[in-house]
Formats: structure tokens, sequence, C-alpha cells
């Protein structure tokens, strides 16, 4: 199975690498563009049956640092 | 005094911290390696150095916060043993729950290098007591990363319990209310971004970081 585990900042975690791109955005001529954030997509290959608290498990104690950002887990159907 | 320097893989300043230690305690620092499950006995002091541990792969300091040596080191730390983490080694710290908060990508983006002013907050520590609180030292910093950051509560918490070593006297990398070094809630442990190793002989530049390490010696002595 295939997991994805998109990891964000938490809201009102300042993102300084999102500002700069923000930034860039704006220097490109794009308008509009009201906040950047930046995140991580981590893709996992993980056993069928694997639960979803091992899942979890593995974003609070590694994949996402739980002082300064939060998680998502998608899982997609094996092709 | 019995000291271990422990190396990561890509850590970078291991052989400055273990010379600082030997010039000022006059004992050789024991080297201990990231996959040694256990720590030479009876030690007195462990230093976390700086570098890029893991090539900063993930988080700073994430992946070298979950290496078997670590486990080692949590559990002389709540032993009570002095444990100090400079700059990778603060991140370490923080990444492993033995210091509150997380450091993020400095402010304005760009890796610092240079010689900063820094005020020594409380001086009543393991570490600082050779320190005057409210004095200006001179430390040398070179990080990436930087930026403190911790939720208002455990600020507060932190300012409340003296537990802010050093505050960046200037501007450096955007860390919440400056904080540059912290300590843990029994005051054994002290992360901190600027680099003491680096200032220990006036050929250095200064040697205000000699201090530190010379008041864990004393501090140790009188124990």
């Amino acid at each position: 199975m295939k997991v994805r585990i998109f990891v964000s900042l938490k809201p009102g975690v300042l993102d300084p690498q999102g500002r700069a791109v923000h930034h860039a955005l704006e220097g490109l001529g794009f308008q509009g563009v009201e906040d950047v954030r930046v995140g991580r997509l981590i893709e996992l290959e993980v056993a069928d049956q694997t639960s979803d608290e091992a899942l979890d498990e593995m974003c609070r104690k590694l994949l996402a640092n739980m002082v300064i950002e939060n998680y998502r887990i998608e899982k997609l159907e094996t092709a | 005094m019995r000291a271990a320097v422990v190396t990561f893989p890509g850590s970078n300043c291991d052989r400055d911290m273990a010379v600082a230690l030997e010039a000022v305690t006059g004992q050789a620092a024991i080297r201990v390696w990231h996959g040694d499950a256990d720590l030479p006995e009876r030690l007195d002091f462990i230093a976390l150095p700086g570098g890029f541990s893991y090539g900063d792969y993930l988080r700073c300091g994430s992946m070298a916060a979950r290496s078997p040596v670590m486990r080692a080191v949590v559990a002389a730390a709540e032993r009570g043993v002095p444990v100090l983490g400079v700059c990778n080694g603060f991140q370490i710290l923080t990444e492993s729950g033995l210091l509150p908060g997380a450091l993020m990508r400095n402010a304005q983006l760009t890796f610092t290098c240079r010689t900063a002013p820094l005020t020594v907050e409380n001086s009543q520590t393991l570490f600082t007591s050779g320190y005057e609180a409210g004095e200006t030292i001179r430390l040398p910093v070179a990080h990436h990363d930087g930026n403190y950051f911790a939720d208002e509560a455990t600020l507060d918490r932190l300012e409340g319990e003296g537990r802010v070593a050093f505050r960046y006297a200037d501007a450096v990398n955007g860390s919440q209310r400056s904080i540059a070094g912290v300590l843990n809630e029994a005051g054994n442990v002290l992360g901190m971004m600027p680099h003491p190793e680096r200032a220990i002989e006036p050929a250095h530049g200064g040697s205000d970081g000699r201090r530190l390490f010379e008041a864990a010696l004393k501090e140790l002595a009188g124990a």
C-alpha cells in the first residue's frame, strides 16, 4: 500500500521559507498570492496490513516534529 | 572530570569540543560513536557537538536524536549527568525531547557565521556560574537553523523558571525572545546555538567560552 504523509507547519508558526517563496512569486509578476507556506510530502510503501495506529506513531515519533508541525495521512489504493 | 564527546555521522565540531574539554580539564575527552548502545561508565559530562549530523536529512538533528547512543544520553541526563549540546547538538536535544521547543530555518534564510554578542540571563547554573547575570559575552555562531521556536506558554515558563541561559544581544536568526540557549527543568541539560568550544584561547578571537567549561568543572568538583 502506498501512503502519503503531508507534513505542514502549524498555524501561527512563522515560515521564513514560505515568505521567501512568496516574495519570489511576486518578483516573477504573479498577482494575488496572499500567503505561501512550505511543507513536506513523504511517500511510504508499506505492508497492506499496516495499522492506522502504526502510521500515526511513525508520524509522531519521527516524520513530523509535533512542536511545530501537523501531519495528514492519505492512503492510496495499491496499483 | 570524565567527559565524553559524541560523534554522529556528519558532526564536524567534535574535535574542537574534545580539544576544548582537554584544555580546560586537563583530561582527554572520551570519544563516543553514535552507534554505541552504551556510554562509558561514571561520566561527569556529555557533550553533543555541532555539525550536520546525517546531512540534516528530514529535520536538523532528527535522525541523530533517534540513534542508539541517544537512548543512553537521555537515560544519563535523567540521572542528572550534565549534558551540553552546541549548535547541531542543541537541535538534537530538542528533537530528542530533552529540551523544549524546536530550531527552525533562520528568519533571514542565510547561513550566519560571525561572532555574536550574548547576554547571560542566568548565572546560577552549572554551566554559567563563571559569568555575571546581565553580562555581555562574545561567542561565535555558525548555523542555518538556529531560529528558536516554542509556543507562548512554553516561553513564559522557560523565562519564569530561569531556564533561558543566554539571549542574543543583537538580531542573529529571528529566535523567539532572542533565545540563544535553554536549560531543562533540572538544570543539568543546556542547549545553545553559539559555540563556546570555539572561544577557548585569545588566539581564537576571544576566550569567553572557556569560562563555561571552567564553571562546569568547578561545579562538578564541588558537587
